[in-house]
C-alpha cells in the first residue's frame, strides 16, 4: 500500500504544483521519489508532530494540498488538537497519512498499534476517512482525495499487500464498493486491510460461502446518513475492521441505523478485542487473537 | 464589549492594543480592500482570548463595522470570545494556546515556496511560551531561515494564576531565543516608535522575534499588573472609571 501511495502522489505532483509532502522524520525507503523530484515541496518536520501538523495547516491555508506522512499514532494522537482545530475546523486540505493501520506493526508493540485512530478521526465533523483495503483502493482513494482536497485521513497498511480488485475502482464517499458478484442476501462490509480476510474466509470457509463482499474505503461523519438505504438491501451484514469496537467502523454503522431496530438486527460486528492492547505478535496472529477469525 | 458580554480577558486585550495599533496602522500591508488579496501581510493572534483587541482594531480599520462589536458575547454572535476566522480580516481561529506560531510557520513556508514577499506576524502571549509546540516551531523556522516571519511576544509577566516567574520561568528568554537561531529585539510594547522600528527592521536570513515588554491591563490603573483581571469582569462603576481613565489618557 505504501508504494501505491507514493506512486500516486508523485504522479499527481507532476501535474499539480500545489501538492506538498511533509514527513515526521519517517518514510525511509518510501518518500525519496517525491523528495528528490520536488525538493521545494518536501519538508521533514523532524520529530515534532505538533509543529508538523500546525505548519501543514498553514501551508494548506495558502493553497497547498498537504500530505502529512508518519507512522501509526504519531500523526494523529500526538497532534490531535492541531488536527481538530487547525485542520478540521478551518476545513483545510490536509491529508494525514498513517502507515501501520491496525496491528500491521504487531511486533513493535502498543505504541505502534493504530487501533483507536478511527475513534479519534471520525469524531471530527469535516473529516473524510480513507481506509483502503488493497493497493488498488489506495490508488482510488488517492485519486479521489487529489480531485477533492479536504480534511482527510488516509490509513495505510504496510507494504506487500496483494491486489484484490482487478482494477482501480471508482469511489464515492459513503458508498459501498462491491468486490466480485453473486446473487446472495448476506455480505461482508470491510474497511481497511481486513478486506483480504473477508476474501479468504469466503473462499475457504463454508460458513461464508453465501456472502458477498463490500468494502467502504471512504467514510466519516458526513456520510453516515447514506448508510440506512444500503443496509436495507441486505438480510445480514458482517463488518470487519482492525480497530477496537469503541468508536470504530462497525459502531459507526450501528449509529447510522440507531432509529431503525429492524435494521440494527441485521448487523453483526467483528473487531479487535482490547486484549490486543499491549500484546505483541505478527499482524495475523494479533488479528486472530483479537477476534478477527472466522 | 467585555462588560456587556460579562466576559473575561480584558487585561490581556489591553496589553496588546498598542502592538496592534502599530501593526495595523503603520506596518502591515492591509486594508479593507486587501483582506482577500494574495499580497496582503498576514496577522495571527495566537493568544485568541485577547480577541476584543483585534475585533476593535479591525473595526477601527473599517474591515468590520463598529456596530458589530456590540454583538460580542451574544448567542450566535460571529464575534466569538476566542478569535474566529469567520470574522473578515481574521486569518486563523485560536483559543487553544501554542497553535498560532506553527500555523504562521506554514504560511511563511508557503510564501517562500511561491517566491512571494508578503510577511507573517504572529502575536504570542508569555504564558503560551510554556507550550512545547512553540519551541518546535522556533527550531523549524530558524532551520528554514524564515526571515518573512515575525513573532511578537506580549511579555506582561503575568499568566492565568500567578506571575510567569512563579509559574514556569522563561528567563533568560532573549538568550534562549537567540540560541534557537532567531534575531531578537526588545522594546517597550507601549511605545509606538520603538515598536515600529523593531517591526520594520531587517533580520537577514533569520526569523525575527520581538520581545515587547507590556503591562497587563495597560491604561486602567486598577487593572494594571493585577492577576485577577485575567478573568474578572468590570461592573458598572469599574467600567465608568476605566473609560474615564482611558479617555483622559487619550486626550
Amino acid at each position: 500500500m505504501r508504494n501505491a501511495f507514493i506512486e500516486e502522489l508523485v504522479q499527481a505532483a507532476f501535474v499539480n504544483e500545489k501538492i506538498a509532502l511533509v514527513v515526521g522524520d519517517l518514510g525511509y525507503g518510501v518518500v525519496e521519489p517525491f523528495a528528490s523530484q520536488f525538493p521545494k515541496r518536501f519538508f521533514n518536520s523532524g520529530v515534532a508532530e505538533q509543529n508538523m501538523m500546525g505548519f501543514s495547516a498553514g501551508l494548506a491555508s495558502e493553497g497547498f494540498h498537504v500530505f502529512v506522512y508518519s507512522i501509526a499514532n504519531f500523526p494523529t494522537f500526538r497532534c490531535a488538537e492541531q488536527i481538530r482545530n487547525d485542520v478540521d475546523y478551518h476545513q483545510l486540505p490536509v491529508t494525514v497519512v498513517a502507515v501501520g493501520g491496525g496491528v500491521a506493526y504487531g511486533n513493535l508493540g502498543y505504541s505502534h498499534h493504530a487501533v483507536q485512530d478511527y475513534a479519534l478521526m471520525r469524531a471530527m465533523p469535516n473529516m473524510l476517512i480513507a481506509s483502503p483495503g488493497d493497493p488498488m483502493e489506495v490508488r482510488a482513494c488517492m485519486r479521489y482525495l487529489i480531485k477533492n482536497p479536504q480534511p482527510s485521513y488516509l490509513r495505510l497498511g504496510k507494504a506487500g499487500e496483494k491486489n484484490l480488485h482487478p482494477e482501480v475502482p471508482e469511489l464515492t464517499p459513503g458508498k459501498w464498493l462491491k468486490l466480485g458478484s453473486g446473487n446472495v442476501q448476506k455480505t461482508f462490509l470491510t474497511t481497511g486491510a481486513p478486506l483480504a480476510l473477508a476474501k479468504s474466509w469466503l473462499e475457504d470457509n463454508i460458513n461464508y460461502s453465501d456472502f458477498a463482499i463490500h468494502s467502504l474505503p471512504l467514510w466519516g461523519m458526513k456520510w453516515k446518513s447514506m448508510q440506512i438505504e444500503q443496509i436495507r438491501e441486505w438480510e445480514e451484514i458482517l463488518t470487519l475492521e482492525d480497530h477496537l469496537l469503541d468508536g470504530g467502523f462497525g459502531s459507526w454503522l450501528l449509529e447510522s441505523s440507531i432509529s431503525q431496530s429492524n435494521l440494527l438486527q441485521r448487523l453483526r460486528l467483528k473487531y479487535l478485542d482490547p486484549s490486543v492492547c499491549g500484546s505483541v505478535g505478527k499482524q495475523e496472529v494479533l488479528n486472530a487473537m483479537g477476534g478477527l477469525a472466522p | 464589549m467585555v462588560h456587556r458580554a460579562r466576559a473575561s480577558h480584558i487585561a490581556s486585550a489591553l496589553s496588546i492594543v498598542d502592538i496592534l495599533a502599530v501593526l495595523y496602522g503603520r506596518v502591515m500591508n492591509i486594508s479593507p480592500s486587501l483582506i482577500k488579496s494574495e499580497t496582503r501581510d498576514r496577522f495571527i493572534l495566537s493568544k485568541g482570548h485577547a480577541c476584543v483587541a483585534l475585533y476593535s482594531t479591525l473595526a477601527e480599520m473599517n474591515i468590520i463595522a463598529k456596530t458589530e462589536l456590540e454583538t460580542y458575547g451574544e448567542d450566535f454572535s460571529w464575534l466569538m470570545n476566542h478569535v474566529s476566522h469567520k470574522v473578515p480580516g481574521v486569518e486563523f481561529s485560536t483559543g487553544a494556546l501554542g497553535h498560532g506560531l506553527p500555523f504562521g510557520v506554514g504560511k511563511s513556508l508557503a510564501a517562500k515556496a511561491s517566491n512571494e514577499i508578503w510577511r507573517v506576524f504572529v502575536l504570542l502571549s508569555d504564558g503560551e511560551m510554556d507550550e512545547g509546540s512553540n519551541w518546535e516551531g522556533f527550531m523549524f523556522a530558524a532551520h528554514h531561515r524564515l526571515d518573512n516571519l515575525t513573532a511578537i511576544l506580549d511579555y506582561n509577566k503575568l499568566q492565568s494564576l500567578d506571575t510567569i516567574s512563579n509559574t514556569l520561568g522563561l528567563e533568560p528568554l532573549r538568550a534562549k531565543l537567540e540560541s534557537f537561531g532567531w534575531h531578537v529585539k526588545e522594546v517597550d510594547g507601549h511605545n509606538h516608535d520603538e515598536l515600529f522600528e523593531a517591526l520594520t527592521s531587517k533580520s537577514a536570513d533569520k526569523p525575527l522575534f520581538i520581545i515587547a515588554h507590556t503591562l497587563k491591563g495597560k491604561g486602567v490603573s486598577f487593572m494594571e499588573n493585577k492577576v485577577e483581571w485575567h478573568y474578572k469582569n468590570p461592573n458598572d462603576e469599574q467600567l465608568a472609571l476605566a473609560l474615564a481613565e482611558l479617555g483622559e489618557e487619550n486626550a
